[in-house]
């Protein structure tokens, strides 16, 4: 039986059917959640809970082997090679903070980091800070006019040899799908070591490590409709082997003496002190939840989606759309600039009609200064969104202009 | 929509204050780098007294709204009164209550003015 989604699925999400009135489309920030894993989460507090890896009494066990199950449901997920090579972080930042930090100890001055000007602050600010330290030379693949990275430079850029690519698989900003698979191929050609942030990218697209054929991948568990406070960095196991620890503590170690001390393997070499337990278990039911949808279900609905809000959005005079204004690889983040309308006003008018938009410049100042515009209104839709949400916005878009003009 | 009331809306589509003056002693710009918002104060003030007072900038309903009230209210005044003109006053003058987020434009123009005073 295929299973629901678009509008029907909001009866799965109790935010949804506590406020019948909500159009939520602020999904490229983060998520709702699904009953499953609010009682999930809720389950193991009521039941089970104690710490992971550490006791030897019966619920201890129970916790520690629904927090690896989950773990092994994450790595099936993105078709890693093994559960091995997926380590638990706080959230995306942490993961691309952890790669940035732990594989630039023994980068040299002058080498070079290929980033793509699509980058959020999250992919940008720690190779910023990293390339500070170790004086590393920061380049950027640019993006077209229309918010497509230009590949045909990207080609010229990795023959320049880059040490790491960091690019993301999908704007948080334009919606834009990057181009990932061509780009790792031809930087791992290079001898670059490949890093994908996915963190927008994994509620909207199937990810599968194995096809992109990247070194190290990250992603967070609130845009895939788990609980906040949780980030996964997967890598692959040779390469998470050599990389060094960032932080230090219980659980990340084999021996310690007052002096110095040993460290285990992955992952627990980089999963210092307690995790989040509840938060990792909550990602496990998420994850059940989307495969029940699958993947595939989400990415042909999302792009039929796509295609009816671009129409419309085309429809609606003096607005300005930041990005692929054509449905080819791109998703339904839709940012936009209207004449006369500040997108502060936007957002405040649009929230008395109990609509949920982004106003600002969503975590991407670089980008907006690109396209010189400071702040742009944002609407992204996910799996529970459909026309109805797009036409509550259209609905909402009018009045505002009634109010402001 | 509290809000987008008739006086800020009033303000916004018609400032009284919006524009530049001949050599100001006192000028300030403050941006909000999160919306890009800007506001500039120019003020001519002699004998410890606003002479004039006048903004220019890009920004919301909000932060252009508050601005005009605020540089109506500082027309002529010695500098000793300006100190009223403080947050409190503004929502008060303004009468909104605006969330969290959106106080910041409220603000702007209000961190723009003192930045002024202490700028020649």
């Amino acid at each position: 039986m295929k299973y629901k989604i678009g509008s029907a699925l909001k009866e799965d999400f109790p935010i949804f059917t506590q406020n019948r009135d909500l159009v939520f489309l602020d999904n490229a920030a983060s998520c709702q959640k699904p009953a499953v894993v609010l009682e999930a989460m809720d389950k193991l507090y009521r039941n089970f809970y104690a710490n992971v890896h550490r006791g030897s009494y019966n619920i201890a066990e129970i916790v520690t082997s629904l927090y690896e199950d989950a773990r092994e449901k994450i790595a099936r997920f993105i078709n890693a090679a093994s559960a091995r090579e997926i380590i638990f972080t706080r959230n995306a930042t942490a993961a691309l903070n952890l790669a940035a930090r732990s594989l630039s100890i023994d980068f040299r001055a002058g080498d070079i980091v290929l980033l793509t000007e699509l980058e959020h602050h999250a992919s940008l600010v720690p190779w910023q800070e990293a390339g500070h330290r170790h004086n590393l030379k920061l380049e950027f693949i640019p993006v077209t006019p229309d918010g497509r990275l230009d590949i045909n430079k990207a080609r010229q850029q990795i023959k320049s040899k880059p040490k790491v690519l960091v690019m993301t698989a999908m704007s948080n900003v334009t919606g834009t799908v990057t181009e990932v698979e061509e780009l790792v191929d031809l930087a791992k050609k290079a001898g670059a070591i490949t890093i994908i942030d996915a963190a927008q990218a994994v509620q909207h697209k199937k990810i599968d490590v194995q096809e992109i054929n990247c070194d190290l991948l990250a992603f967070s568990s609130h845009k895939l409709f788990g609980p906040s406070g949780l980030g996964i960095l997967w890598g692959r196991e040779e390469l998470l082997e050599k990389m060094p620890p960032v932080e230090y503590g219980g659980h990340m170690i084999k021996e310690v003496n007052y002096q110095t001390a040993s460290y285990a393997s992955i992952p627990d070499k980089f999963e210092a002190g307690t995790p989040p337990i509840a938060e990792v278990i909550g990602l496990g039911a998420a994850i059940d939840f989307i495969n029940q949808i699958s993947m595939t279900t989400v990415e042909s609905y999302e792009k039929e989606l796509t295609a009816y809000c671009l129409e419309q959005f085309t429809k609606i005079p003096n607005l300005k759309l930041i990005g692929p204004k054509d449905n080819k690889n791109r998703g339904a983040i839709f940012s936009f600039v209207i004449d006369g309308l500040h997108p502060h006003d936007l957002a405040t008018i649009l929230d008395s009609i109990g609509i949920a938009i982004r106003a600002g410049h969503h975590c991407v100042m670089p980008l907006h200064s690109k396209f010189g515009i400071p702040a742009t209104a944002r609407a992204s839709f996910t799996i529970y969104n459909g026309e109805e949400d797009m036409q509550a916005l259209i609905f909402g878009l009018n009045k505002a202009r009634q109010i402001i003009s | 929509m509290d809000i987008y009331q008739q006086k800020i809306m009033d303000h916004y589509k018609k400032p009284r204050y919006r524009g530049t003056i001949n050599n100001p002693t006192h000028i300030s710009v403050e941006n909000n780098s999160l919306c890009g918002d800007r506001i500039e104060f120019q003020l001519s003030i002699k004998r410890k007294k606003i002479i004039q007072a006048v903004w220019q900038g890009e920004g919301c309903v909000l932060s252009l709204a508050a601005a005009d009230v605020i540089a109506e209210h500082i027309q002529k005044i010695p500098l000793n009164q300006v100190s009223i003109i403080n947050e409190e006053w503004l929502l008060g003058e303004l009468g909104v209550k605006p969330s969290p987020s959106r106080l910041k434009c409220v603000l702007l123009p209000l961190i723009a003015l003192k930045k002024a005073l202490t700028n020649n």
